[in-house]
């Protein structure tokens, strides 16, 4: 076994999702037969090698800091579940 | 009136001649929609009124003589990329009520070069999919059999376009989503280099893989959309500012004295003997073109599906952390603060090949695990690149089947995520090369169904790859058989 119901329920918790208990015996088998087939990269030795981020050659893109072109904010709060006046609404974070 | 065996070149000449209007031409476009959707479900949304009002202005345009590229020709989107004002879900519950407050890059372009946009394709959620199964709006069904899966993730732009619902469609491949459905519907599909077409407004899967890519009918369109779409975007830091070659010219340029190269480990046992047969007849007809065939070798494509879904999966995990039900899409709130909040509404939103990846993905990302999963991938993924560099130092192009299969029956595949991944091995490469392919029709297995061939060329040389797939085009028939409908 590579990884059990319990880590399951931790990256869960980690990832903000709920899973219920037939969902978890599920998804544990699941992960469990493709992290097994995903070791098989372990068959290569890697040491030396650069990892690879992107598939082009890439630096910092660097521009002037002024002011650009953005969402009018009641553009950006037209899909809001909710909102108040200029602000997106959550629930209580602080008792 | 039945325009739907157009090509845009076609429609183009019309509509300047004055024998079509793009208003009747658009007409056609939703009629011939409506009438084969109910077996297709290949839209998600009809952009009815927006289009009709598009089609009468570009008939003003071309009126006053100002035609772009695609003036008054009906094109859909894959429901991935944000169109102003119009529904975006990329084929999700959690985004099925969010309207876009902007238009893609690649969209802008569209409508620049006078492109009426009459709707949003189907597509497997997050475009996390191989079927078109995953799709909170329901399968897309393929034009061939209609019992089958079109591909995916983008497989209403691909089932459109075989249906002639609309002749050009944009989709985006991430790790075959174009080439995969652009085989089993028997059209043509293109991944451009990564960096080639912006992906700004494109909603992110897996942002080092993701590419915007068209499909058509054939091959001259599907240059011409390629052309529409490339180029630098200061909006979008990974798109590479080099300059964009004319598509269209020099199409005909022929294959004589190019190298193509045949990687070996692409000639696998699983192999379905019809594929065989049929890409193993494209070699000799490219051959007979004047091409040199060299065997040549990609020694760690056997680790390419493992390295792919963990680097594809960790991304996706990082990337899907926005919807959270704060700023946009389904909120589920029943009281519980703001982590139980979170967590409703994910729950609730994603479906279960989206779950499933961000929790593979959370898990690579998670401490303990980071250096073993993610990192190692990585440098899988530079090991695989260098085999692409290295195989281009000896040919031009590489040709290789799309898919081990033709297109599987829906549901065949669906309760084996692993197995479904294992189907992606000939596409997955090149996304993490970086490099450009493309599909395109090759022949027809015993019951019917399409078979694409794949043409692999090196980072940004799009053009020579489209050459050569143009030259293939118009030495067989392939793509002029359609499906019935």
């Amino acid at each position: 076994m590579k990884i059990n119901e319990k880590s399951v329920e931790h990256v869960a918790r980690l990832a903000r999702l709920h899973l219920d208990p037939n969902d978890l015996k599920i998804m544990t088998s699941q992960m469990d037969a493709i992290l097994g087939y995903v070791d098989k990269l372990n068959e290569l030795d890697t040491d030396g090698v650069e990892p690879m981020a992107h598939a082009v050659p890439m630096s910092n893109a660097f521009r002037e800091d002024e002011i650009g072109r953005s969402l009018k904010i009641e553009r950006a709060l037209q899909n809001a579940p909710v909102a108040d006046e200029t602000c997106f609404k959550v629930p209580k974070v602080i008792e | 009136m039945k325009f739907h065996d157009l090509t845009i070149q076609e429609m183009r000449q019309k509509l300047r001649a004055g024998d079509l209007t793009s208003v009747d031409l658009t007409k056609a476009c939703l009629e011939r929609i409506k009438a084969t959707d109910g077996e297709l479900n290949a839209f998600i949304t009809l952009c009815e009124d927006e289009a009709l009002a598009a089609a009468a202005e570009a008939d003003q345009q071309i009126k006053a003589g100002n035609t772009g590229m695609l003036t008054g020709i009906p094109i859909a989107v894959k429901d991935i990329f944000n169109t102003l004002d119009v529904r975006t879900t990329c084929g999700s519950k959690i985004l099925d009520n969010y309207i876009s407050p902007y238009d893609a890059t690649a969209v802008i372009k569209l409508r620049e070069q006078g492109a009426v946009i009459v709707g949003k394709l189907n597509m497997d959620e997050f475009a996390m999919g191989s079927s078109n199964e995953n799709s909170a709006a329901g399968a897309v069904h393929n034009p061939w059999d209609t019992e089958r899966v079109p591909g995916g993730s983008s497989g209403g732009s691909a089932a459109a376009v075989a249906a002639g619902q609309v002749v050009a469609t944009l989709g985006t491949d991430t790790g075959g989503s174009v080439r995969q459905p652009a085989s089993h519907c028997g059209v043509v599909g293109l991944k451009p280099t990564y960096g080639r077409v912006s992906r700004y407004g494109v909603v992110a899967f897996a942002s080092s893989l993701d590419q915007v890519g068209p499909l058509a009918g054939n091959v001259e369109d599907c240059a011409l959309m390629l052309g529409v779409v490339a180029g630098y975007d200061p909006a979008d830091s990974t798109s590479v500012d080099c300059p964009v070659p004319d598509y269209l010219e020099n199409l005909n340029g022929g294959v004589a004295g190019k190298k193509i190269g045949l990687p070996q480990e692409y000639f696998i046992d699983g192999l379905d003997p019809e594929i065989k047969q049929a890409v193993d007849a494209a070699i000799e007809t490219y051959r007979q073109l004047g091409a040199e065939i060299v065997k040549v070798s990609l020694p760690h494509t056997d680790y390419s599906v493992a390295c792919y879904y963990l680097i594809a999966m960790a991304e996706a995990s990082s990337n899907l952390a926005r919807y959270d039900g704060v700023r946009f899409g389904l909120r589920r709130d029943s009281g519980e603060g703001l982590t139980g909040m979170y967590q409703q509404t994910r729950s609730a939103g994603f479906g279960d090949e989206v779950k499933r990846r961000i929790m593979l993905g959370t898990y690579a990302l998670s401490s303990g695990y980071y250096d073993a999963y993610y990192l190692k991938a990585q440098k899988v993924r530079t090991l695989i690149r260098k085999d692409f560099l290295k195989a281009f130092e000896q040919v031009d192009l590489l040709l290789t089947p799309v898919a081990p299969t033709p297109a599987f029956k829906i549901g065949e595949m669906v309760d084996d995520p692993l197995q479904m991944y294992l189907s992606d091995i000939f596409t997955i490469p090149t996304n993490l090369a970086g490099t450009c392919a493309m599909s395109f029709p090759c022949g027809f297995s015993t019951d019917g169904l399409p078979i694409g061939l794949q043409l692999i060329g090196k980072p940004f040389a799009e053009n020579e790859m489209l050459q050569a797939a143009y030259a293939f085009e118009q030495a067989t028939d392939w793509n002029k058989r359609v499906p019935e409908l």
